[in-house]
């Protein structure tokens, strides 16, 4: 009988209700394309375990990021197009690159995609954002720069680049009920982004409750956990064994390291396949997930204000030393107070508009 | 998509042209717009405009920052080599703090961008570049050269287990392609060689001035050195392979060596600093960048022009291109002259002043974020063509031609020899011993540029064998120290020298009372992709694109534009440095035509 060459499993799963979903990625913030870069390296999933159906469960995935395409020009442009027009459904926007304030200039633009038919102009990526995260089921902030600003808005400089989230709003909401999705990293850590893209798909295919989100919109999962709590040089912290230069495989919190502060799981997680890192491997922590970074944490090389008082009492447990990070913890998780829209541009830089 | 227009030239003289735009170009790193147009009845492209769309700032914000935080800054330049920027922006460091690493330092950061090369070349050259010779791309543009590819034998069919050249192209499809996703596996093990040696990529964690955090131990050099004798097997069929593909083009369309063609203007920087005679004093720089493992040089019409640095650096200019900046002629002299005396041009790095004008791009006027680079060379005749637009080349092909020249270089797994490269690869798990050899090729063009990048993934793993056994030897005498102490002068001035993956690369800097004065690298990408400079000489791409014939079957109405895809991609451009070019030619052609870009879609 036709029902008994059924496989057993195939009772038990179901299929996705969303048939196909398209990812829209756009790189054209003021990034570096580093992010794009990243997830080629990722392999928990990797980006052909998603595309190829290699994970149960989830819709068909088609991918249009610029790095890696088939098409080029109008042909890869369509389906910003389509998307634009509501065609393109459902669809998640991923958005790689700090967000320019183009409201400072009175011509020209700061970062672009594509050419407006009408004007012959660029057409600025502020605006596909505003064209697209309207229609877009989920929007996901890919990369320190989009979340947060990251290095690109830095003091004194001269674009008013600004995170995704000071850019439409820290309470947005997509048309399905999904905050901003931040997967912060300079740049992203590969894993760390195509898990929480792994996340919402099966959220789409309704394998997944709402996504777990902190106050600064990210994965509670991967960023609940300080670098510190994560790092196997944490023993030697522990003994007051401390590194006092860089020949060292002690802890190195004298040397400039954000470590105890910094909301991370790199130290822990490795880079790739649990290789590589930051503090464990002898690299400062700069605190480049945060939204503090990079301007709460220059000099980079300098001891942290925190660390001396920690490091020295160091025999005292407890509360006062809690306390005393999670003050920090608090000051690096905001962001500086020039990343923002408007038409006057306040990061120290002249002209304040162009 | 297109628009026909009928441009008269003389009177008795008619051409048709249509407008053909590619915005975005894929598969590359960056924001890179083409817009072009083509003559189909003569079968060339006619003008080509080509933009890009960012602009981020980093000479602007880096001011008045602690300059030890420069290589964490600039890492952030690019999301495919910034550890490039890192190592370039430590190499200045160390100038301007006056330290030098100890040797296991610079082994570690030799091997970390040893593992940068044979990534992101194999990336590059396979997951991206590659797919423009895919199956499906060919079926595509050339279905007549898809038929011969059938019956075409691969001649190293031994060595890369593919019978067809057929059988390569299918195997290039994106994804589904079987040497496209072992390429993407091959990426990621390579990274990890990285992650080894530099902590994390692209933006490394372990890399400072005066060395490295890095943890030299007997489990890092084991876990380096499995891959890499993984990666020395690939090469052993990577090489060959490319061999076997790139020759068929030029066997299936006669004449394609045009394809992506100019005049040989060369440029290297140099790589992989030899720790033995590196002291990073600019009054000894001739001396050990002539030590370094990638021979730094400007070829000329095929002729090595110099391998010293300080020619090099005293040669950079930065002309104003038709840009969204303001001129700094009248604006500080940071750097007079150069430790040794010679003077030093307002318009060189260490002077330059940037200051953004945003404004409406404009084909006619200013379209554009990048200015021109150029290398001043005496030997020149008339002053606009002293200076010269030297491209990269993508990097490998320049960096090959430079060290071939030189005939410095001699370590065993890699021999100079005045006119070729020999690369040797020891015995690995499934092959044998092989030895290659990257010989200087007739024309400087898209196929040859690709070429070199293959044997390039070889000539960096081969340099990673003989760092390894100079790193171990270090840690069998028990030499661990990784970092050197110094202290950051008030006034100083620093410049490092280095070639990303792309190309060259370098980065300036002026220290005042402690703080970054100045500061200007200059990536590849603007070297290769700028605009015509205020003497009317094109940029590289214009010369590359504009001589380029079309192979491509396709007319107007379904145009893929593969032949000037491959050329701008044999550059392998890597855009986010900001840049914008206009790449027009064909006077006659624009004192005719109203500018129409974007009019049509």
């Amino acid at each position: 009988m036709a029902e008994e060459a059924i496989p057993y499993g195939r009772k038990t799963q179901r299929p996705s209700p969303v048939k196909e979903v398209h990812i829209l990625w756009i790189t054209a913030g003021l990034s570096c394309d580093g992010d794009s870069v990243s997830i080629t390296a990722a392999t928990q999933p990797s980006i052909e375990d998603v595309l190829l159906g290699a994970i149960p469960g989830l819709p068909k995935v088609h991918l249009h990021n610029p790095v890696l395409a088939y098409e080029v020009g109008d042909e890869f442009m369509k389906y910003w197009y389509q998307a634009e027009q509501g065609m393109l459904d459902p669809f998640v926007l991923v958005i790689e690159g700090s967000i320019p304030n183009e409201d400072l200039l009175t011509e020209g633009y700061w970062a672009a995609l594509g050419t407006d038919a009408m004007t012959g102009q660029p057409i600025t990526t502020n605006e596909w954002i505003d064209r697209l995260a309207p229609k877009a089921l989920a929007v996901v902030a890919c990369g320190t720069c989009a979340t947060y600003g990251g290095i690109h808005a830095m003091e004194g400089n001269p674009t008013g680049a600004m995170g995704l989230a000071d850019y439409l709003g820290w309470d947005w909401k997509s048309k399905a009920g999904l905050p901003i999705v931040n997967v912060p990293g300079c740049p992203v850590q590969p894993d760390n982004f195509m898990e929480t893209l792994l996340y919402l798909l099966y959220q789409v295919a309704g394998l997944a409750p709402m996504i777990p989100l902190d106050a600064q919109l990210r994965p509670t999962w991967l960023f609940g956990k300080t670098v510190h709590e994560g790092c196997d040089r944490a023993g030697y912290y522990e003994q007051g064994d401390f590194a006092e230069d860089y020949n060292s495989s002690k802890c190195i919190v004298k040397l400039g390291f954000w470590g105890p502060v910094v909301n991370c799981n790199v130290p822990k997680r490795g880079w790739m396949a649990g290789i590589g890192g930051c503090p464990n491997v002898g690299g400062i922590c700069i605190g480049c997930t945060m939204p503090g970074f990079p301007d709460k944490f220059m000099p980079f090389m300098d001891e942290p204000p925190g660390a001396r008082v920690s490091a020295g009492t160091i025999g005292i447990y407890g509360r006062i030393i809690r306390s005393l990070r999670s003050v920090t913890n608090t000051t690096v998780n905001k962001e500086p107070k020039w990343r923002h829209r408007g038409t006057e541009l306040t990061t120290g830089y002249q002209p304040k508009n162009y | 998509m297109e628009s026909t227009q009928t441009i008269t030239q003389t009177p008795t003289q008619k051409r048709t042209l249509v407008d053909m735009n590619w915005d975005p170009i894929t598969r590359i790193v960056g924001s890179l717009g083409i817009y072009t147009k083509i003559d189909f009845a003569n079968r060339e492209v006619a003008e080509c405009y080509s933009t890009s769309s960012i602009f981020r700032g980093y000479s602007i914000f880096m001011k008045g920052k602690d300059p030890r935080d420069a290589h964490f800054i600039t890492s952030r330049i690019c999301g495919i080599c910034g550890d490039n920027h890192a190592t370039c922006a430590c190499y200045a460091q160390n100038m301007a703090f006056g330290v030098q690493p100890p040797a296991m330092a610079e082994w570690i950061v030799n091997l970390g961008e040893a593992a940068e090369y044979m990534f992101d070349h194999n990336i590059y050259q396979d997951n991206l570049v590659g797919v423009d010779y895919c199956e499906n791309m060919v079926r595509e543009t050339n279905p007549s050269v898809w038929e011969k590819a059938k019956q075409t034998d691969c001649p190293n069919f031994e060595a890369h287990g593919y019978k067809k050249i057929s059988d390569i192209m299918t195997a290039l499809n994106p994804f589904t392609g079987e040497f496209y996703r072992e390429t993407l596996q091959v990426s990621r093990y390579t990274r990890e060689m990285f992650c080894l040696m530099e902590g994390r990529h692209v933006h490394p964690s372990t890399l400072y001035p005066g060395g490295v955090g890095t943890v030299p131990t007997v489990q890092l050099f084991t876990d380096y050195m499995v891959r890499l004798m993984r990666y020395v097997e690939f090469c052993k069929k990577v090489v060959p392979l490319h061999d076997d593909l790139f020759d068929f083009f030029y066997e299936a369309l006669p004449g394609y060596e045009e394809v992506g063609r100019r005049r040989i203007l060369l440029g290297c920087w140099g790589s992989f600093n030899d720790p033995d005679v590196c002291d990073y004093k600019y009054e000894n720089m001739e001396k050990w960048g002539n030590s370094m493992f990638v021979t730094p040089g400007v070829v000329v019409d095929g002729e090595l022009v110099t391998t010293s640095l300080v020619d090099i650096n005293l040669g950079i200019r930065i002309l104003l291109g038709s840009s969204y900046y303001d001129d700094w002629e009248t604006a500080e002299t940071f750097v007079k002259t150069d430790p040794l005396g010679n003077p030093v041009d307002q318009r060189h790095p260490w002077n330059q002043t940037t200051t953004p004008r945003p404004q409406k791009r404009d084909f006619d006027n200013n379209y554009t974020w990048v200015m021109s680079p150029r290398w001043y060379h005496e030997g020149e005749k008339g002053e606009g063509s002293k200076y010269l637009a030297l491209d990269t080349g993508g990097g490998p092909i320049a960096r090959f031609w430079s060290t071939a020249l030189a005939g410095k270089v001699d370590i065993g797994y890699i021999k100079a020899t005045g006119h070729s490269v020999k690369i040797y690869l020891p015995k690995t798990a499934m092959k044998d011993e092989v030895e290659f050899e990257w010989k200087i090729p007739k024309w400087s063009n898209a196929i040859e540029r690709n070429r070199a990048r293959t044997y390039f993934q070889a000539y960096a793993a081969a340099a990673a064998l003989h760092f390894c056994e100079k790193a171990l030897a270090e840690l069998h005498a028990g030499n661990t120290k990784t970092w050197s102490a110094f202290k950051v002068p008030d006034e100083a001035i620093g410049c490092g020298f280095h070639e990303a993956v792309r190309g060259v690369l370098s980065h300036h800097v002026v220290i005042r009372e402690g703080k970054i004065a100045n500061y200007h690298p200059y990536p590849p990408t603007p070297w290769n992709a700028n605009p015509r400079d205020v003497y009317g000489t094109p940029g590289p791409y214009e010369d590359a694109v504009q001589n380029t014939p079309i192979f491509e079957e396709n007319g107007p109405e379904n145009f893929k534009g593969i032949d000037i895809m491959r050329t701008v991609r044999s550059f392998d451009p890597c855009l986010p440095c900001g840049v914008h070019m206009y790449l027009g030619n064909g006077k006659t052609l624009e004192t005719h035509h109203s500018s129409m870009f974007g009019s049509h879609k």
